[in-house]
Order: structure tokens, then C-alpha cells, then sequence
């Protein structure tokens, strides 16, 4: 794990009436993928948008490089790689132009053929910006971004509306750019991509990180790996939650709107422990599943939310 | 150089302004239409005829034949009342009332009623018998120089560099700001001053052609002279562009809508189209609106493109007009540029 790379304390963010980033602390390590996750209006854009120099913070340190946006403005803007959420691009020019206008605005850096090699737009150099579809955009955002020779690249929601294959290909850009040694910031609200895609996680809400580490470290501080949800047929009286939290090999329990959630350490134990109750109290099952912990039931856990509808 | 940041994007300017047929049209193909219609509009036409009318009644045969022979004035036999009628409809210029004295009924602020009561008075006089005084020899001339068309064009000159600056700097600039291109742009290491330059040069690239398509359409299809230095006048007109370019961006320089821009453009504009000398000389208002009139700097700009063109006047004898474009648009950029919202 290299150094850190960025490094930034107390960031507060307040406009008028909200206070959109509440003292943030990050750190984030040379040669990493970094990711903050958080629901919609978490402060994500507002503290990537004050890393990127864009929005000046009320109060709080940012160091990127070793560098200060109030002293190395200029060096920091040719080291920072950046793709906004949504960046626009100037509809009437082609991908090569663009591509090229940014290679010449960051002073160098690879060729712009191997930028459009590297962003799988090789076939649509040509075209113009406004005809591209989302994914192609977004990964045209990015080499826009890969214009020059940028050590950090930040991604704010790089595959928010996109469909399953060109966030694929999307996560596959950005994996190829770690692995040349650059580091990423990236924001999502998909825990999915989150796990598959970060080293380590910020987990932020109401703009602040309330949890963070790697994917594995993360759930692991759920202190269970799976989790089981179930569903009953019509049953008036809902099921005392501390006694199906007390069954063995159950860790927690919860209800959100109908489902039963029981977080658990042996599955085999579990779920044949909570048939028995079931049975015992006359109530028959409408649904059962059960699946590996993830990103998504640590963030409902921490914050009784979750990610998508918070 | 090809590496530039500045050549790349001057190169990207030029490429969004020839990729929207629309602004090639308002840049070149407007200005030359209004230049068609007005100058079919107020073509020198030969000579007119008025019409007048002869309230029918004793006499009234004879009046008509004495007039007959006037290669000025047509007249019709009318009964009064509608003799009147035509007349109140500006159907007729003048009414001749025959009898002794004759009586000519006309509106004397009417400019073709006076001409039409001179030209009516002296058919009638030779006809009961004046003899000139002394001959005369008519010898017509129709000064190129001094027609409509030619006042015309030096100020349509002036109003095209003044709407292609404010649209095409300061139009364009809002409108990038608006779909959040600028942002992106401002995260980069661009050079902020490069970008604004960037609109500069290309408006300057365009001002030869500019230029060129309206005097030359003018002078093939109506023969509008350029008697001073074509140099010069080119000069004049690129500081005129720097100079509305300037305004445009200063009016730019913190809209956030291209409806308010939009807004604030007409606002700068719309009085100049009408106070600046374009379509009649800028003199017709009152002497205590001159100060005004003379301080806007398309009446300065188009001032020193009629006196060039059209008078064969040398620059140096518009140092006048030539310092007031120049102040407008430093004044322009300088405030412009504190004061221009970049996020």
C-alpha cells in the first residue's frame, strides 16, 4: 500500500439552509481505488467537488500530492484527472477533437489513439459527442480525464444510469488505470460496484464517513457474513424480534416493511432453528433467501436506510 | 503549435461555428438580405408621377387639359366629395379647385404635395399664358455616393459586427456556461484567459469575410463605391469587433440563462439599431439627445465606416470616432474580466 495521496480533515461544506459535508476526514493511498459510498444527497459530490478544487470548503485541510489548492493550483489541475457527474462535452465536436483538446489543455501525456484504445472508443472517433450513447460518453468523460498524465483520476458516479454491459466495460477502464499504477476516487451509490471495484471504502451519510475500510473489513463488522429474509403468509401479530435475534446462530434481527431480516453466522444452524419457531407458532412462509452480507446490509444496519430509496 | 492549448481550442471554436448552419446564416446570409430589401425598397426610381385630382365642375375640362401635358403630375376629374376623400387617403396629392382664383387644397408638410402644388401651378400659369423668363437647360445627374443604398450598407456593416460580437461572444459564452461545459473546462489546467481568446480570435478570422460579402454584394449589385482605404476600413471594422466583442462578454459575464442573455443583449442593442445611424442618419434627433447619440459606439463605429467608405475620408480624420469604439471595448473587457463567472 503506498502513501497517502490525498489526505483531507474536517471538510465542512454548508449551503444556505443544509449543511451538505459535516467534518469529513479521508485518506487515500497511492495506487489505490478508493471509493465513497452513500445514498443520493450524502454529500459525495460536494466533497469530491472540493477535492477537485471546484468548491471551496468552509473549514477543513485538503493535501493532494503534498499539494494545496490555495498555493498549487496550477499543478494540482495538470495532476488531478476528473470526470463530473455528467460532464459535458461540447456536442458538436468529435471524439478525436475532444480527446485531443484535452491532451493539449493537460500538456501531454499518451498519445490520443491509445487513450481512445484504452477507452474502447477507437471505432467512434470520429463521431460527434452528442451522438454517443451514455456509457460511451461517460468513458469518453474518462479519457478526457486520462488527457494528460494524471496520477489521481476522480470519478464522480462514473456509471450512474448506465446498463449492466457498459458499466461493466466502464469498471474495466478504471481497473485498467490502477493497474498502471494511478490512483482513483470514485463515488457510487452501487454497493455492487463499490465492492467489485474499490480497495477500500468511505461509507458516507449526511456528510459524514460513519463507516470505512475494505469491502471485506466492512462486513465483516457486521459480525455475520449472511444474511436471511424471509416473509410470512398474513400474519396478524409480527414476530417478536429478540426472540428470533436469540435463536442460535442469529446475530441480529430486523423488519423492513413486511420482510424479516435476521443477520447470521451459520447459516446451516439458523435456518433450521428458525423452522421449528416458525412451525411452533402456526405461521407459514410465504418466501425465503438468503444471501452473502453485503455493502448494502451494512449500510441499512448502520443507518436503519437503505442505499437506493434513502 | 498544432499541441497549442490555444490553437486547439480557437480550432474547436471554429469548428462549433461552421458545424451550426444557423449562425452562418446570421453571420452572413442577414446582413445581406436586409441590404436586398432595403436597397429594392428605396431604389433611386425614376422620376414620379403624383396624382392629383380636378374637382369636376365649371372650368374643370379646361384645367385638365392644361395639365394633361405635365410630365409631373397625373390629374383626374373627381367630384368634390370624393375629390376630398382621396385626398384625406393620400390617394391624391393635391386637389385643383378651378374658378378664379384657382384654389389648390393640399397638406404643405406633405413633401409630394409641395411638389405636386409647383409643378401643377406652372402647367397652369404657362397654359393661361406665362412666358419664361429666360431659358433653361436641364442636365440630370445621379450621384453614386450619395443614394439611400449607399448610406445604407456602411451602417448595415456596422449593425452586422456589432450582432455577430454580442451573439457570437457573448451569446455563445452563456450558452456553454448553461449546459455546465465551462466546469468541466475550469477543472482542467486551462489557461482561462486562452478560452476567453479563443472567441476573440475567431470573430476576428471572420470579420475579412464579414466584410468582403457585404461590400462586395453591394458594390456588384448596386454599385456602391468604396472610396477610401479598403485598410482602413477593414481596420475600423476589426476594432469594431473587438469593441462588441467586448460588450458581449461583459454582458456574458455573469448570466447564467441564454434567456437572460438574450434579455441583456436586447437591451444593449435594440436602442443602437434605432440611434445609431443604420437605416437613417443618426443627425434627424435633437440636439439634446446628441451627446447621447454621439457617445454609443455603433453611431462612433458606423460614423468612421460611412466616412471612410463612402466620403474617402482617411482614418486619422476619424481619430473621434475611432477613440470612442476603442475606449467602449476596453472598458468592456476590463470589467469583464473581473467580474466573469466562471462556475
Amino acid at each position: 500500500m503506498g502513501q497517502a495521496v490525498i489526505r483531507c480533515s474536517g471538510l465542512v461544506k454548508r449551503y444556505k439552509d443544509v449543511v451538505a459535508v459535516a467534518g469529513l476526514d479521508l485518506e487515500v493511498h497511492g495506487g489505490e481505488c478508493f471509493g465513497l459510498l452513500g445514498p443520493n444527497g450524502a454529500g459525495k459530490t460536494t466533497t469530491v467537488e472540493m477535492l477537485e478544487g471546484l468548491i471551496t470548503p468552509d473549514a477543513g485541510e485538503i493535501e493532494i500530492l503534498g499539494l494545496r489548492w490555495a498555493k498549487h493550483e496550477r499543478e494540482l489541475r495538470r495532476r488531478l484527472g476528473v470526470a463530473l457527474q455528467e460532464t459535458k462535452l461540447d456536442e458538436k465536436l468529435s471524439v478525436q477533437e475532444t480527446v485531443t483538446l484535452f491532451r493539449s489543455l493537460y500538456g501531454g501525456g499518451l498519445p490520443t489513439g491509445d487513450v481512445l484504445d484504452i477507452v474502447q472508443l477507437q471505432e467512434k472517433r470520429k463521431a460527434w459527442v452528442g451522438k454517443l450513447s451514455g456509457g460511451q460518453q461517460q468513458r469518453l468523460a474518462i479519457a478526457c480525464a486520462r488527457g494528460g498524465q494524471a496520477d489521481v483520476l476522480i470519478l464522480d458516479e462514473p456509471t450512474t444510469g448506465l446498463d449492466p454491459q457498459s458499466r461493466r466495460q466502464l469498471w474495466g477502464v478504471v481497473a485498467g488505470f490502477r493497474a498502471t499504477g494511478g490512483t482513483i476516487v470514485l463515488t457510487t451509490h452501487y454497493m455492487e460496484e463499490a465492492e467489485r471495484l474499490c480497495d477500500r471504502i468511505a461509507v458516507v451519510d449526511h456528510g459524514k464517513v460513519i463507516a470505512s475500510g475494505t469491502p471485506r473489513e466492512l462486513i465483516a463488522s457486521l459480525g455475520a457474513e449472511h444474511i436471511v429474509e424471509f416473509a410470512l403468509e398474513n400474519s396478524p401479530n409480527p414476530l417478536d424480534l429478540a426472540a428470533l435475534a436469540a435463536l442460535p446462530g442469529v446475530s441480529a434481527a430486523r423488519v423492513d416493511a413486511d420482510r424479516y431480516m435476521l443477520t447470521v453466522t451459520e447459516v446451516h444452524r439458523a435456518v433450521p432453528e428458525l423452522m421449528v419457531e416458525l412451525r411452533r407458532r402456526g405461521v407459514a412462509l410465504t418466501d425465503l433467501r438468503t444471501h452473502h452480507a453485503t455493502l448494502e446490509d451494512l449500510f441499512l444496519s448502520l443507518t436503519g436506510r437503505r442505499l437506493r430509496d434513502a | 503549435m498544432r499541441e497549442h492549448p490555444l490553437w486547439q481550442m480557437t480550432l474547436n471554436r471554429w469548428r462549433d461555428f461552421y458545424r451550426q448552419p444557423e449562425t452562418i446564416f446570421w453571420v452572413f446570409a442577414f446582413p445581406l438580405l436586409l441590404a436586398i430589401v432595403l436597397g429594392i425598397a428605396f431604389r433611386n426610381k425614376g422620376p414620379e408621377t403624383l396624382r392629383i385630382a380636378v374637382e369636376a365642375g365649371a372650368g374643370a375640362d379646361s384645367v385638365a387639359g392644361m395639365l394633361a401635358g405635365s410630365r409631373d403630375v397625373r390629374a383626374t376629374l373627381l367630384p368634390p366629395a370624393e375629390a376630398a376623400r382621396q385626398l384625406k387617403t393620400g390617394k391624391v396629392v393635391l386637389v385643383v379647385v378651378p374658378g378664379d382664383p384657382l384654389v389648390y387644397r393640399y397638406d404643405s408638410t406633405r413633401a409630394e404635395s409641395r411638389v405636386a402644388r409647383l409643378a401643377t401651378d406652372d402647367a397652369l400659369q404657362r397654359g393661361l399664358g406665362r412666358r419664361d423668363a429666360r431659358a433653361v437647360e436641364e442636365r440630370k445627374v445621379t450621384e453614386r455616393g450619395s443614394r439611400y443604398i449607399d448610406f445604407l450598407i456602411p451602417g448595415l456593416l456596422g449593425l452586422n459586427l456589432m450582432g455577430t460580437g454580442m451573439w457570437g461572444v457573448g451569446f455563445a459564452i452563456v450558452q456553454v456556461r448553461a449546459k455546465k461545459l465551462l466546469k468541466r473546462l475550469v477543472a482542467s489546467p486551462m489557461k482561462r484567459p486562452h478560452y476567453l481568446l479563443s472567441y476573440m480570435i475567431v470573430r476576428l478570422a471572420q470579420v475579412p469575410l464579414e466584410v468582403a460579402v457585404l461590400v462586395g454584394f453591394a458594390a456588384l449589385a448596386f454599385d456602391v463605391p468604396v472610396r477610401g482605404s479598403p485598410v482602413a476600413l477593414l481596420a475600423v471594422a476589426v476594432l469594431g469587433c473587438l469593441a462588441f466583442s467586448g460588450l458581449g462578454l461583459l454582458v456574458a459575464s455573469r448570466a447564467q440563462t441564454v434567456e437572460g442573455v438574450a434579455g441583456l443583449m436586447n437591451v444593449v442593442m435594440l436602442p443602437m439599431w434605432g440611434l445609431s445611424g443604420v437605416f437613417f442618419s443618426a443627425a434627424n434627433f435633437p440636439d439634446v439627445m446628441q451627446p447621447l447619440v454621439r457617445v454609443l459606439p455603433l453611431t462612433a463605429l458606423n460614423d468612421a465606416l460611412r466616412a471612410i467608405m463612402i466620403d474617402g475620408a482617411s482614418i486619422t480624420s476619424q481619430a473621434g470616432e475611432v477613440g470612442i469604439v476603442t475606449a467602449w471595448g476596453a472598458v468592456s473587457f476590463a470589467l469583464a474580466l473581473r467580474i466573469f463567472r466562471w462556475l
